[in-house]
């Protein structure tokens, strides 16, 4: 199964990278160099963006929902994407700030934030209501404050940038951009993969995850900074994109016949290859303005969300 | 001879001071009130993150040992039966193990007789099926002592027997066992318990002898009845 997905994603990213495939033939006709510029560019920061940013929500999303033993909790629904936005806005339009690096930063601080206030308000072992009310109530308020950030921003232009903050967009990101976002999350993403043991163990209590030498507790705040810090990067370059981190773990649970930890890299390959379909599809419209991607994903991933909701309701958690 | 050494076991405001030493081979119940301290003593031991002290098993200070070596020493059943996730019985048992070892866990489900029950997702099973496969889980890595916590209550009264049985091959093995009970009726199926109340070990001695003695009444509030117990007034 893993293999499987492994190979659409590889099938997905190519055509991501190289379609369509007439202004590379047309530009190679008339200088390869300038395909080159075009494919290394302009193409490949935004098939890494998508590819990285997906594996990075469904690894977070994963631990998340392990640490939580919730299948509700996922970036966006923990107010963490959200926080991201409003870290990253607030640094780019208010603070002056340019660099790529020190933005994700700004994204990364955001996301803790949200979760800080998320534990405060809900607590470690949050029943699902409890859970769902105060990231949700996270998530609405840092999205208005979002919006006021850039209604209020110095640059008058600040406004139209919104909808890319609030529901993700990849395009015309540069690779400096995209390494931006990517070298910070791939550094916090192995650090969570080496938990998938303690997390899977987590599962029959944290007692016992303790008793066998893990720290529950250490545990916890090293996956929510370590997810903060993959999902912060990502959101200063992108926009905070929803649905996807909540939907690859569940599935990905499928996979590893429900152990929650292992399902951390099956959830980062189907993740990636949500995420690279949807913007596949966001290109694939030719709309006269960009669709953010976010919205491609809302579409896919409400369905399934109700799905959940509906099991949860029968007693069957995924 | 002793084997589990535990010195000095504090949880701040649960548990006071407590040295423990157990032999190879004994069956130890801990018996008290509600909120005195018994499963507080076994997370202590368990060596959960709010506990301080020092425990060694067989002069292993198990605070300096990886995962695998601890799991050969110890293993702890907590009081709560819930696993969040639809794991199945099979893959529970598999989690007390370090590397998967098929015939290991199948042995494991003979004993606990769980054939029917290998493939189905824990979270379906009722309470008293799943503390059969958490017990199976906490047995699977063969430790040299198990911590259960009230490991009788939910289970049908032929379950209750087996698990004596299965305990007491347990310790004649020299393995060591130590139990947080409610049912005063059971201890005489022990070698040693102990009374606690108030975060402190009160009273350490054969159930025999713990049973008449004065404190006991006085603490539990109760006074030996024909056919049992009756409250004490």
């Amino acid at each position: 199964m893993r293999i499987l997905i492994a190979f659409v994603i590889v099938i997905l990213a190519a055509a991501h990278l190289l379609l369509p495939l007439s202004p590379l033939a047309e530009a190679r006709a008339l200088d390869p160099g300038l395909a080159r510029l075009l494919l290394v560019e302009l193409r490949l920061p935004r098939t890494l963006l998508v590819l990285g940013y997906g594996a990075t929500l469904g690894i977070s999303g994963a631990a998340l929902q392990a640490l939580f033993a919730n299948p509700l909790a996922s970036p966006d629904i923990s107010g963490a994407s959200s926080g991201a936005a409003l870290g990253a806005v607030l640094g780019g339009y208010w603070l002056g700030l340019t660099q790529p690096m020190t933005l994700a930063a700004c994204g990364a601080a955001g996301a803790l934030a949200a979760m800080a206030l998320l534990i405060t308000l809900a607590g470690r072992r949050a029943d699902t209501a409890t859970l769902l009310l105060a990231g949700l109530a996270i998530s609405l308020a840092a999205g208005a404050a979002t919006s006021i950030a850039l209604a209020l921003a110095p640059s008058p232009f600040a406004f139209y940038d919104a909808f890319d903050w609030l529901m993700g967009s990849v395009v015309d990101r540069s690779l400096p951009q995209a390494l931006a976002a990517l070298i910070p999350a791939a550094f916090a993403c192995l650090l969570l993969l080496r938990r998938a043991r303690a997390l899977d163990l987590v599962a029959l209590g944290e007692d016992v995850a303790a008793s066998l030498g893990h720290r529950p507790r250490r545990l916890g705040l090293e996956v929510i900074l370590l997810s903060a810090i993959a999902v912060g990067a990502c959101v200063a370059v992108a926009g905070a994109v929803g649905y996807v981190g909540l939907v690859a773990p569940v599935l990905a649970r499928r996979i590893t016949r429900g152990h929650p930890g292992q399902a951390m890299v099956p959830a980062a390959l189907i993740g990636a290859l949500l995420m690279t379909l949807a913007d596949l599809v966001v290109r694939v419209i030719a709309l006269d303005r960009p669709l953010p991607i976010g919205v491609v994903t809302a579409l896919f991933g409400t369905p399934l969300f109700l799905y959940l909701i509906v099991r949860m309701r029968r007693g069957v958690a995924s | 001879m002793t084997s589990l050494c535990a010195r000095n076991l504090v949880i701040p405001s649960r548990l006071s001071a407590t040295d423990l030493a157990v032999a190879s081979g004994e069956l130890v119940a801990l018996v008290g009130p509600n909120g005195g301290g018994k499963t507080s003593l076994l997370r202590a031991i368990a060596g959960v993150e709010q506990a301080s002290g020092q425990v060694s098993i067989d002069g292993q200070d198990i605070e300096a040992l990886s995962e695998a070596r601890r799991a050969r020493l110890l293993a702890f059943l907590p009081a709560s039966r819930e696993v969040a996730w639809p794991i199945s019985a099979r893959d529970v048992i598999a989690l007390g193990l370090g590397a998967r070892d098929g015939q290991r866990i199948d042995e494991l489900v003979l004993l606990f007789e769980l054939e029917a029950l290998e493939q189905r997702p824990v979270n379906h099973l009722s309470t008293g099926e799943r503390t059969r496969v958490l017990l199976a889980r906490a047995l699977a890595s063969s430790p040299r002592l198990l911590l259960l916590d009230e490991p009788l209550s939910n289970l049908e009264p032929y379950w209750v027997l087996r698990l004596f049985e299965i305990l007491s091959d347990f310790t004649d093995q020299g393995g060591m066992v130590l139990v947080a009970l409610h049912d005063l009726a059971k201890l005489n199926g022990f070698d040693r318990a102990l009374l606690i109340a108030q975060g402190r070990v009160l009273q350490d001695e054969t159930p025999a002898k713990l049973v008449a003695s004065a404190r006991f009444e006085e603490i539990f509030r109760l006074r030996a009845a024909p056919g049992g117990w009756a409250i004490r007034r």
